[in-house]
C-alpha cells in the first residue's frame, strides 16, 4: 500500500492478521529505521550492541499472527500515567509522541499499557520507547512500507477498511480469525494470544 | 535402516557478512531448512531439505542467501543422465511412482520459438496502436453459418457466447490442488479484466459465487462440487475429458490437502484421496459424449456454450472432429507442456504432443470438413508470453487458457513440489500458515498487470502486421513463418518457411 | 524462377476508376480509358483491366465467357467441357488491336452460352451455382485456361500493360455500357500474368481493388469452408468471393455485407441503440472472419449496379462524384474531372461507409 503524501490528521496502523504471515520483516525495519543506520539493515543489526528492540511486535498463535504497535489510544493510558509529562498526544494528528527530554524511565506508561507495546529503550538509557509512527523520517512508517504482504496498512482512525470485498456475516477467512481493534475500551478480540 | 543414495539437489549459500541472523528465512521455510542454533547463536541451514522455491532468498532483508544447483557431478554419460540415476535410487528406496508438479520440463522442441511473426513494409502500412483503435474484443461459442436478416433486423439470436475483452482465460485448477485465496485473486482478476476463470475440478467455493458471471465451472470425471446451483452459476460449463499434463489419467488430491473448506465444496469426507476417475464412467464412446453435452444443455436451458476439453494427443484432429459433431461450442485443447498440481512423472514427461501442432492440425482438420465455425477452438499449455498468444491465434485459437503464467506472477517459482503441499508461496496449499502469504489485493492486482502488460504488447504486434481487429488474425497462417523446422513440421504448422 | 499468382502471392498497389449511368444509357469506353489513362503514374504498366456492362444487348439472356487460353491444347479441353455443360450459342476470338506495349498475348476467346437444361436438373442446383461450380473447375481443372468473366451482358478485359493502353488493345472505345470499372496495377513481382489483373470476376461480379489486405489468409480459409477456392491467391479474388458468399448465398442486404467487410469498431457499437447493438454484434460474431483488414478501396460491380468502399480506417483513398445520371468513383478526385469537369456533387466517402449506386428500378443488390 502506498504510504507517500500521508495527510498526519488522526492516521493509523492497522493489521490484517489473514495476511500476515509472521515473518517479522516489520520488525527489522523498524529496528533499522530507529538506529544509528537507517539505511543499511546489515550495519544496523551488526554494529549496534546491544541490538535494538523493535516498537512493532508480531503476535502469534500459528496460524494466527500480526504486527502490534502503539494504538496512539484515544483516551490513552500512559499519557495518564506518565509522571513527567514526557507521554503526550499531539491535539491535531492524535499521535501519542513520548519527549525523550522528560522522560525519566519509571516505566510507570509500561505497567500502564493495555496493549503492552511500551518497552524499555534498548540504548541501555532510562527512556520508554514505543511506536512514533516514524514521524522524524516524514511520517512514512517504515513496518508498513516494508511489510511484504500488505498485513499492515494506513487508514483514518476508527476506520479500518475490511480486506477485500464486503463478506457475509459470520464468514471466516481461510485462517479462522478474525481481529477488530477497538479506539477506546481495553477489550479486543484475538488479542488475548501473547 | 540402509544408506540413502539420495543427495542434496541444492546448496543453500549464506553470505554471512550481510546475515544478521534475523530468522526470517526459519520462520518462512515450510520446509524446515533454516533453524537457529541457540548454541552458535546463528541460522544455520539443512541442504538436502531445499526444494529451490526461493522464498527465503525474496523474504531476506539483506539479501544474504542465494541457493545453487548442488555442484555434485556423476561421471559424464550423455545415456545415463544424473536424473535418471537419481530416478532410480528413489524408486528403489520408495517403492513408489515418482510424482511431481507443473508441467513437461524436458528439452523437447518449443515450437512457439521456431515461429515467426510478419510486419507491414511498404506495400501495407503497419497500424499505430497507440493513434488508432486496436481491437481485442473475442466472443467465444457457437456461430451459425449465416445471419438470418429479415427486413434489416436480427431474425434469429445467436447461440450463447462468452465474450471476452481480451483473448485470455484462466485456465482450470482447481480449489485443493490450489489455495481459496489462489483462486479468489484469479476470480477477482477475471472479473476486473473482462475475461473467464476456470473452477477446474474442484468445486466452485460458495466464497466465489459472486464471481460466476466471470466463471466456467468444470464438470470433471469425478464430479467434485457438480450440482444444480453449481452449473447455474457459471457462464459456460466445461466437461474435462483430459489435461495436457497427464492424458489418460484423472486429477489427484491426496487426503491431506482435503480439510474442511475442500470437502464442503467438493462433496467429498475429510481427509478423503479425490482421485478422479481415468474417463468419465458415463462417457466411453463419442456417443455417449454428445449425450452428456446436451444434458448439460438441457439442465442450462441452453443459454451457456458448453465446452470440452481434451489433451493434445496423436488423433487430436479427428477427435475434436467427433467433439464438434457432438454439440460441443467451445473445444479447449491441452498441450502436453500444461501444468498440475501432482502427476506420475513418466506421464507428465512422455503422454501427449505440443499444442502447436495438434492446434494446426485441429484448425486444419475443422476446416477441410467445413465446420470450423461450429466451434471456437482455446489452446493452453504452455502459454508463456504474449508473442505465444498472438502466434496460436495465427495458428487457429480463438483464444488461449494460461494457467502456470498466472502462477508464476502471483508467485510460484516452478520448485515442481506442489504435490508436497508445502507451497511456501501459499498457492499449492491448504495449510493455512502458508496460504496466508498470498494475498488476493496484491495477487490480483500483479494478474491484471500481467495481462494488461499483455494486451499491449499484442497491440503492438498486431498493429505491426497491419491488422488493427484480433479476428482478422485468427487462422491467418500467412502471418506465420517457420524457423529452423523441416518440411514435415511446416506441413503440420501449416505454415511457410522463414524467406518464402 | 519467378512464380505467378496462385503460385506465389503477389502484393500490389493500384489505380481504380468506376463510372455508372443509372439509367442505363449506354457511353463509349473511351471515357473510362481517359479518367484511368490520368492516374497513369499508379501502375507501373504491369497490369491493367476493365469491366464493362451492357456492352452485349443482342445477346443478353446469355453468359458471355471471356477465356484466356495458355495454349491450343488448353482451349480443346475447355471447349469440350463448354460444350458437355452448355449450349453454345456462338464462340469466336475477342477482336483486339495491335499495340506496341501490350506483349505476350494469350489467346482470348469469347462464347455465348446458356446451361444445358437437363444438367441443372441432375445437378439439383440453382442457375447460378451452376455456372459458379463450372467456373471453378475450369479454373482449376484445366491447365492453362482461364475464366475471366462469365457474367450476362458484361465482361471483363484485362492484360498486362498501362490500362490505357489495354483498353486500346482491346478496343474499348467501339464498346457501349452504362458501368465501366477500371484498374491499374503496380505490382511488386514481375512476371505480370494476365489473369493476374483486375478486374477479379465470379458470375456477374466484378472487383477492381487498391490496396493490400493483411487479413487475406483468415479470409480465405473461412472461404475454402464453403467451397470458393482462392486459385489467383489474390486480394481480389477473396473479396469478390466475400461478397458472392454474404450476398448470393446468404442472401443479406448490401449494408449487412458491408458491415461485415468493414466492420464499425465495438466502441462505435456500444453507444449504439440496444436493436442496432444486438445486429452489429451478431455480425461481427457471425461473419468475423470476414472483416476486411488492411488498406482496401474497392469498386464492387454487377448487373444491378456498382457499390464503393473504403476500410474501415480509411487507409486507401477514394472519391466520388455525382452529375445527373452518372455516379462516378476513382482514387483520385483529378480521375474523376478528367471526364467530368463540373461535377454536381463530389465527396469523399468515410471508412466503412459505401457507396452505392444502383441502376433504375433496381431496389437491392
Amino acid at each position: 500500500m502506498e504510504t507517500s503524501e500521508i495527510d498526519m490528521k488522526r492516521k493509523r496502523i492497522y493489521a490484517r492478521e489473514e495476511y500476515c504471515v509472521g515473518c517479522r520483516l516489520c520488525e527489522i525495519h523498524c529496528i533499522t529505521a530507529h538506529s544509528r543506520y537507517k539505511d543499511d539493515i546489515v550495519k544496523a543489526f551488526k554494529k549496534s550492541a546491544p541490538r535494538p528492540l523493535p516498537r512493532i511486535i508480531v503476535e502469534e498463535s500459528k496460524p494466527v499472527s500480526f504486527g502490534l504497535q502503539c494504538r496512539h489510544c484515544e483516551e490513552p493510558e500512559c499519557v495518564k500515567s506518565c509522571i513527567t509529562g514526557a507521554m503526550q498526544k499531539d491535539p491535531e494528528t492524535g499521535i501519542v509522541k513520548n519527549d525523550e527530554t522528560r522522560c525519566i524511565g519509571c516505566w510507570t506508561c509500561i505497567l500502564a499499557c493495555p496493549y503492552g507495546v511500551i518497552r524499555r529503550d534498548s540504548r541501555g538509557k532510562k527512556i520508554a520507547s514505543k511506536c512514533d509512527f516514524c514521524l522524524e523520517d516524514g511520517g512514512e512508517p517504515a513496518c508498513v512500507k516494508n511489510c511484504p504482504n500488505e498485513a499492515i496498512y494506513i487508514a483514518d482512525a476508527g476506520k479500518p477498511i475490511k480486506s477485500g470485498e464486503a463478506e457475509e456475516p459470520g464468514e471466516t477467512n481461510q485462517s479462522g480469525g478474525s481481529v477488530e481493534y477497538e479506539e477506546s475500551g481495553l477489550r479486543e478480540k484475538g488479542c488475548e494470544a501473547r | 535402516m540402509s544408506l540413502s543414495y539420495q543427495t542434496p539437489e541444492f546448496i543453500v549459500e549464506r553470505n554471512r557478512e550481510r546475515c544478521i541472523d534475523c530468522q526470517v528465512c526459519v520462520r518462512q521455510c515450510a520446509n524446515k531448512v533454516h533453524s537457529f542454533d541457540e548454541e552458535e547463536q546463528k541460522v544455520v541451514s539443512d541442504d538436502s531439505k531445499c526444494v529451490d522455491c526461493q522464498r527465503c532468498v525474496c523474504m531476506c532483508p539483506t539479501r544474504a542467501l542465494t541457493i545453487r544447483r548442488n555442484p555434485l557431478e556423476f561421471r559424464e554419460n550423455a545415456n545415463w543422465t544424473p536424473q535418471a540415476i537419481k530416478d532410480i535410487y528413489k524408486q528403489a528406496e520408495t517403492g513408489g511412482i515418482l510424482l511431481t508438479g507443473m508441467g513437461n520440463d524436458r528439452p523437447y522442441p518449443i515450437y512457439w520459438d521456431h515461429i515467426l511473426l510478419n510486419a507491414s513494409q511498404g506495400t501495407n502500412p503497419s497500424i499505430d496502436p497507440l493513434r488508432e483503435p486496436m481491437e481485442l474484443k473475442t466472443l467465444l461459442g457457437r456461430k451459425p453459418e449465416a445471419l438470418k436478416i429479415e427486413n434489416g433486423r436480427l431474425a434469429e439470436k445467436l447461440p450463447p457466447q462468452l465474450e471476452l475483452e481480451i483473448p485470455i482465460m484462466f485456465s482450470a485448477m482447481s480449489f485443493g490442488s490450489i489455495s481459496l485465496n489462489a483462486c479468489e485473486s484469479m476470480a477477482r482478476a477475471a472479473a476486473e479484466l473482462g475475461i473467464m476463470c476456470n473452477t477446474g475440478e474442484g468445486g466452485l467455493h460458495r466464497k466465489l459465487r459472486r464471481y460466476g458471471k466471470n466463471t466456467i465451472v468444470q464438470v470433471a470425471s469425478g464430479r467434485f462440487g457438480v450440482d444444480a446451483d453449481y452449473l447455474q452459476t457459471g457462464a459456460a460449463v466445461e466437461i474435462k475429458i483430459g489435461q495436457g499434463a497427464k492424458p489418460g489419467i484423472g486429477g489427484h488430491l491426496p487426503g491431506e490437502k482435503v480439510g474442511g473448506e475442500v470437502s464442503q465444496t467438493r462433496m467429498i469426507p475429510m481427509g478423503a484421496d479425490a482421485i478422479s476417475p481415468a474417463p468419465h464412467h458415463d462417457i466411453y464412446s463419442i456417443e455417449d459424449l454428445r449425450q452428456l453435452i446436451y444434458s448439460l444443455k438441457e439442465a442450462t436451458n441452453y443459454e451457456k456454450p458448453v465446452s470440452v476439453k481434451i489433451a493434445a494427443v496423436h488423433n487430436a484432429a479427428a477427435i475434436c472432429s467427433g467433439i464438434a459433431r457432438a454439440g460441443a461450442d467451445i473445444i479447449a485443447i491441452d498441450g502436453y507442456r500444461g501444468g498440475t498440481g501432482a502427476a506420475p512423472t513418466r506421464i507428465r514427461d512422455n503422454v501427449g504432443i505440443p499444442v502447436e501442432l495438434a492446434l494446426a492440425a485441429v484448425d486444419s482438420r475443422l476446416r477441410d470438413e467445413g465446420i470450423r465455425s461450429q466451434v471456437s477452438l482455446v489452446c493452453g499449455g504452455s502459454i508463456r508470453n504474449s508473442a505465444d498468444i498472438i502466434k496460436a491465434i495465427a495458428l487457429g485459437a480463438d483464444a488461449v487458457y494460461i494457467a502456470s503464467s498466472a502462477l508464476i506472477a502471483m508467485g510460484c517459482h516452478m520448485c515442481q513440489k506442489c504435490y508436497t503441499g508445502k507451497c511456501n508461496w501459499g498457492i499449492a496449499t491448504q495449510d493455512p500458515d502458508l496460504t496466508k502469504r498470498l494475498n488476493p489485493d496484491i495477487a490480483a492486482k500483479r494478474l491484471v498487470n500481467l495481462l494488461s502488460a499483455w494486451s499491449h504488447e499484442m497491440k503492438e504486434m498486431l498493429g505491426g502486421m497491419g491488422i488493427n481487429a484480433i479476428e482478422s488474425l485468427r487462422g491467418n497462417r500467412l502471418m506465420l513463418r517457420g524457423i529452423g523446422l523441416n518440411g514435415r513440421e511446416l506441413d503440420v504448422l501449416g505454415i511457410k518457411a522463414a524467406g518464402e | 524462377m519467378l512464380l505467378r499468382e496462385g503460385q506465389v502471392r503477389i502484393p500490389s498497389g493500384c489505380a481504380i476508376s468506376g463510372i455508372i449511368n443509372k439509367k442505363r444509357k449506354a457511353f463509349s469506353g473511351g471515357i473510362i480509358m481517359d479518367s484511368i489513362a490520368l492516374m497513369h503514374d499508379r501502375s507501373n504498366g504491369l497490369g491493367g483491366g476493365f469491366a464493362a456492362y451492357g456492352i452485349y444487348p443482342e445477346y443478353k439472356d446469355l453468359y458471355a465467357i471471356h477465356m484466356f487460353y495458355d495454349n491450343e491444347e488448353a482451349k480443346d479441353r475447355t471447349e469440350q467441357f463448354l460444350k458437355g455443360h452448355f449450349n453454345v450459342e456462338i464462340g469466336g476470338r475477342l477482336p483486339t488491336r495491335k499495340v506496341a506495349s501490350i506483349k505476350d498475348a494469350p489467346i482470348i476467346w469469347r462464347y455465348f452460352v446458356s446451361p444445358k437444361r437437363y444438367k441443372i436438373t441432375e445437378s439439383e442446383l440453382q442457375e447460378d451455382e451452376y455456372m459458379f461450380r463450372c467456373v471453378m473447375r475450369i479454373n482449376s481443372g484445366i491447365d492453362g485456361a482461364f475464366v475471366v468473366s462469365s457474367g450476362k451482358n458484361m465482361g471483363a478485359f484485362k492484360a498486362v500493360g498501362y490500362p490505357e493502353d489495354v483498353g486500346e488493345f482491346y478496343m474499348l472505345d467501339t464498346y457501349k455500357a452504362y458501368i465501366w470499372t477500371a484498374h491499374g496495377r503496380f505490382p511488386t513481382n514481375t512476371p505480370g500474368w494476365w489473369g493476374g489483373a483486375h478486374p477479379f470476376t465470379l458470375l456477374d461480379w466484378s472487383v477492381v481493388h487498391n490496396g493490400e489486405i493483411s487479413s487475406y489468409d483468415t479470409n480465405k480459409r473461412y472461404l475454402e469452408m464453403f467451397g470458393y477456392k482462392c486459385t489467383l491467391q489474390t486480394d481480389t479474388e477473396a473479396i469478390t468471393y466475400i461478397f458472392d458468399l454474404l450476398l448470393r448465398k446468404c442472401g443479406l442486404p448490401l449494408e449487412i455485407a458491408v458491415k461485415a467487410v468493414a466492420a464499425p469498431f465495438w466502441s462505435e457499437i456500444d453507444r449504439m441503440g440496444e436493436e442496432e447493438k444486438e445486429l452489429l454484434k451478431a455480425i461481427r460474431t457471425v461473419y468475423a472472419s470476414l472483416l476486411v483488414n488492411g488498406p482496401f478501396s474497392i469498386i464492387l460491380g454487377s448487373n444491378k449496379g456498382i457499390v464503393a468502399l473504403n476500410d474501415r480506417i480509411k487507409l486507401r483513398s477514394l472519391v466520388a462524384a455525382e452529375k445527373d445520371d452518372f455516379v462516378y468513383v476513382a482514387s483520385e478526385e483529378s480521375a474523376i474531372r478528367a471526364v467530368c469537369e463540373e461535377p454536381d456533387r463530389i465527396w469523399a466517402p468515410r471508412g466503412g461507409e459505401p457507396v452505392i449506386a444502383l441502376l433504375e428500378e433496381v431496389d437491392k443488390i
